[in-house]
């Protein structure tokens, strides 16, 4: 047996692949784009989950844009706060941590409380539902229960229960996809601290609101006259809590004829984990329902 | 042999995917929306006609004269990873916005079977320099039609109601079924190719 027969195959193949090689390696050196080290290293710090919560196409496409300055180094919404750290260590700069924020659902209108206009058997999507004679609920505010929501979740926050989205506070990172999602604005931001919240935004006179579901806010104003700090006003025949102002006394929640009211850090056990504790404990006259 | 004949055979009579049944996994994973549909079929348009170039010319003047064409499998897979390589770099330097709309699908394709595919079958029916190329665009195009083709009929499928044992993939595989049976009346198309 004839050695070249098994020495030529092998240094053709070793040549050809050394050269390639070679050639490769020259012209990563020749065209080499000069990137930013430190797009790449932000990139590491963000989540990598692309959710779009940012307002960027993705998390490299922030890391550019953190770089370049035209984003604040804690414009991502789901990183914690050790993250924010590290993104403002690699700008060089003081770390400035905003709070988390959380989504919330301002409905408690499920299967049982909220009435139907009609029965609807269309494309089982809120965006489809909404469409038809403003949706199939009595409420022409209320969530709609279709879970648009739910899919568009990234992270798997929202689940649906008796037709009402219920987010888990733990999963749910504050990236806003929900809140472009849902047809009828009713998920939003709240920061995570925040406690008590109306859980309606129905427009409708008091009337029509207690007609269509047994939980609506009919705008009576009780809940204003309770609050101490000034934190309640009613906006357009609905309350709305303002955050800042709110000490989360409770009283509002206690007064409320239709129980709109409800503490969102009472309903999760997550209490102690996400909530600054110094604030709430220094709030001794808390109630909770 | 006409070239025109050539490429319209490797389009439409001997389309890769639906007749070869190769690249069915680029054909399967990026055929959700048009648009990345298209960049894919344009990278592949764009590899696959270098590809055979460059496959063509190995196989011709190293393999043949060293008597080693049986290494033909290994020294193509070879060629088209280095290739595909070395034209991501030279993109991502000479053309950002080239880059950005293929950079993505690029790697996709390094170790894509049509790729290859393409490459053996110029090499097995001893065609020329031209005719090689000319029948890796056409086939290239053939693969961009299915996916184009294939996503179009996707993204109207994505709202419709459909039995939920057959949402997601067992769908697409039955449209792939259906879409090949079409293109199975090609085949009388073009007499002897």
């Amino acid at each position: 047996m004839d050695i070249t027969a098994i020495l030529s195959p092998i240094a053709t193949i070793g040549g050809m692949g050394l050269l390639f090689g070679l050639g490769l390696g020259i012209a990563a050196k020749k065209f080499a784009v000069p990137v930013d080290e430190r797009v790449e290293a932000i990139k590491e710090c963000l989540p990598g989950a692309n959710c779009g919560g940012c307002g960027q196409a993705g998390c490299e496409a922030m890391a550019k844009s953190i770089v370049s300055g035209e984003s604040p180094v804690n414009g991502c919404p789901v990183c914690n706060t050790d993250q924010v750290a590290a993104i403002a260590k690699i700008m060089g700069q003081e770390a400035v941590a905003g709070e988390k924020k959380v989504a919330v659902v301002r409905c408690k209108g499920n299967h049982e409380v909220a009435g139907q206009k009609f029965i609807y058997a269309g494309n089982l999507t809120c965006q489809d539902a909404s469409l038809i004679g403003g949706g199939p609920k009595l409420c022409a505010y209320g969530c709609l229960g279709y879970g648009s929501c739910m899919i568009a979740c990234p992270f798997g926050a929202i689940t649906m229960e008796n037709g009402l989205p219920i987010i888990n506070r733990e999963r749910c990172v504050g990236c806003g996809a929900c809140e472009k999602q849902c047809p009828r604005s009713v998920i939003h931001l709240v920061p995570i601290s925040s406690s008590y919240h109306v859980d309606c935004i129905s427009k409708d006179k008091g009337k029509d609101v207690k007609s269509a579901c047994k939980v609506g806010c009919i705008g009576c104003g009780l809940c204003v006259k309770q609050c101490e700090q000034g934190a309640i006003r009613l906006e357009e025949n609905h309350a709305v809590i303002d955050a800042s102002l709110c000490i989360g006394c409770g009283k509002c929640s206690l007064k409320c004829p239709t129980k709109a009211i409800s503490n969102l850090l009472d309903e999760k056990e997550c209490l102690e984990e996400n909530v600054i504790p110094s604030e709430m404990a220094s709030n001794g006259n808390q109630i909770s329902i | 042999m006409n070239l025109i004949l050539l490429f319209i055979g490797a389009a439409l009579v001997n389309n890769f995917v639906l007749v070869k049944f190769l690249g069915i996994c680029a054909f399967l994973g990026v055929s959700k929306k048009v648009d990345t549909a298209l960049g894919m079929g344009a990278a592949v348009t764009f590899v696959m006609g270098i590809a055979s170039l460059c496959t063509y010319l190995v196989y011709e003047f190293i393999l043949t004269p060293l008597g080693l064409e049986y290494l033909y499998n290994l020294a193509f897979i070879l060629v088209i990873a280095s290739l595909v390589q070395l034209v991501e770099m030279v993109i991502q330097k000479m053309s950002p916005s080239l880059y950005s709309a293929l950079g993505v699908y690029l790697p996709l394709i390094t170790t894509n079977c049509a790729v290859l595919g393409v490459a053996v079958l110029n090499m097995q029916k001893d065609y020329t320099l031209i005719q090689s190329v000319v029948n890796s665009l056409g086939a290239a195009i053939g693969f961009t039609l299915a996916m184009l083709l294939m996503a179009g009929i996707r993204e109207r499928v994505e709202d419709n109601d459909v039995i939920p044992a057959f949402k997601g993939l067992p769908l697409v595989l039955m449209i792939a079924g259906f879409m090949a049976l079409a293109f199975a009346g090609f085949q009388n198309l073009i007499p002897n190719i």
